[in-house]
């Protein structure tokens, strides 16, 4: 399987999924420059965590005019698999890929810390090798991981079996005080209609071996794996 | 050479955090007639050209496609000839 890690400027964790798709799972990567537009031959493309353009005016807002994104909404809209994770989930907000928007976490505090999230959906490319209600204990890193979207989109959403992870606590229960930044229902992360593009706050490349704390991410990459028939 | 302002908040009913500190700070100083605070933004734009119609028209496409985000906010501008 071949992976392209999407670069712009103000990326930071680009080499974290760089060394976990190449080390830890083996499979071909090659980083793209914010700047190219020929994303061919890549089975998906990761939009990876960080700060792209210092996070100016709203978080993606200038990522989302990068020559590089025409190429993913084309790969996406053929049904191309992307990731957005962190900075990468916001800029696929701000592009339009997926509904939504993302503001400043309701404490305003900048949060880096393991949370517990629970996979609502295995129907999707992300969450085969899960389980339904799985809690996967993953970490955040971000200051606006406040997830918003309209009520009438939410419900839509919910019946096409868009929202793929909820924060929870340890034992699974969706509550209130689980919720780290006031993310709209506490969703983390969530999914296109055709189930190809995610975005998630957490950091599944944070959480794919147990020397680092948890390998509970690895549950998203194998399950990416086993849909490409890897 | 024109001058635009454009000042954008967030919606009603979308929580802004920022407004609630800052409520809450002035709350604590003694200003008890706020009622509520909601931060904004603020942008001066300097703009060529004399036609104001068509400047408002193309800083409306510019906020709607950059400067403000649709589904969370809301904008005003005015432009100065």
């Amino acid at each position: 399987m071949r992976f392209g890690v999407v670069v712009f400027p103000g990326s930071n964790c680009d080499h974290d999924c760089h060394y976990v798709i190449k080390s830890v799972l083996g499979q071909d990567v090659d980083y793209v420059w914010h700047g190219s537009t020929d994303v061919a031959g890549y089975d998906c493309l990761v939009l990876p965590g960080g700060f792209s353009y210092g996070d100016y005016l709203r978080t993606g807002a200038v990522a989302k005019f990068s020559p590089v994104m025409k190429a993913v909404a084309k790969h996406a809209d053929s049904g191309g698999l992307v990731i957005g994770i962190c900075n990468g989930f916001q800029i696929l907000l701000e592009a339009g890929l997926l509904p939504g928007a993302i503001m400043r976490n309701v404490g305003l505090k900048f949060i880096c810390r393991f949370v517990d999230v629970r996979v609502e959906t295995t129907s999707t490319p992300w969450t085969s090798a899960a389980h339904q209600g799985q809690v996967l204990r993953i970490p955040i890193a971000h200051n606006e991981g406040n997830y918003q979207v309209p009520p009438d989109v939410l419900v839509e959403m919910k019946r096409k079996g868009q929202i793929v992870l909820r924060y929870c606590s340890p034992e699974g229960s969706v509550l209130q005080e689980f919720n780290p930044n006031g993310a709209t229902e506490s969703i983390a992360g969530i999914c296109s209609a055709g189930g190809n593009v995610l975005g998630m706050m957490p950091h599944p490349e944070r959480a794919s071996e147990a020397e680092i704390g948890s390998e509970d991410g690895m549950v998203i990459w194998r399950s990416l794996l086993a849909h490409c028939g890897v | 050479m024109a001058r635009a302002k454009v000042y954008i908040t967030l919606k009603e009913g979308i929580l802004d955090p920022q407004g609630k500190t800052v409520l809450r700070a002035l709350k604590s100083l003694g200003y008890d007639e706020v009622g509520d605070v909601r931060v904004g933004k603020y942008m001066v734009l300097e703009l060529d050209g004399t036609d104001k119609a068509r400047l408002e028209e193309r800083l409306g496409q510019m906020t709607e496609q950059l400067l403000a985000n649709p589904i969370i906010e809301n904008y005003q501008m005015e432009v100065e000839i």
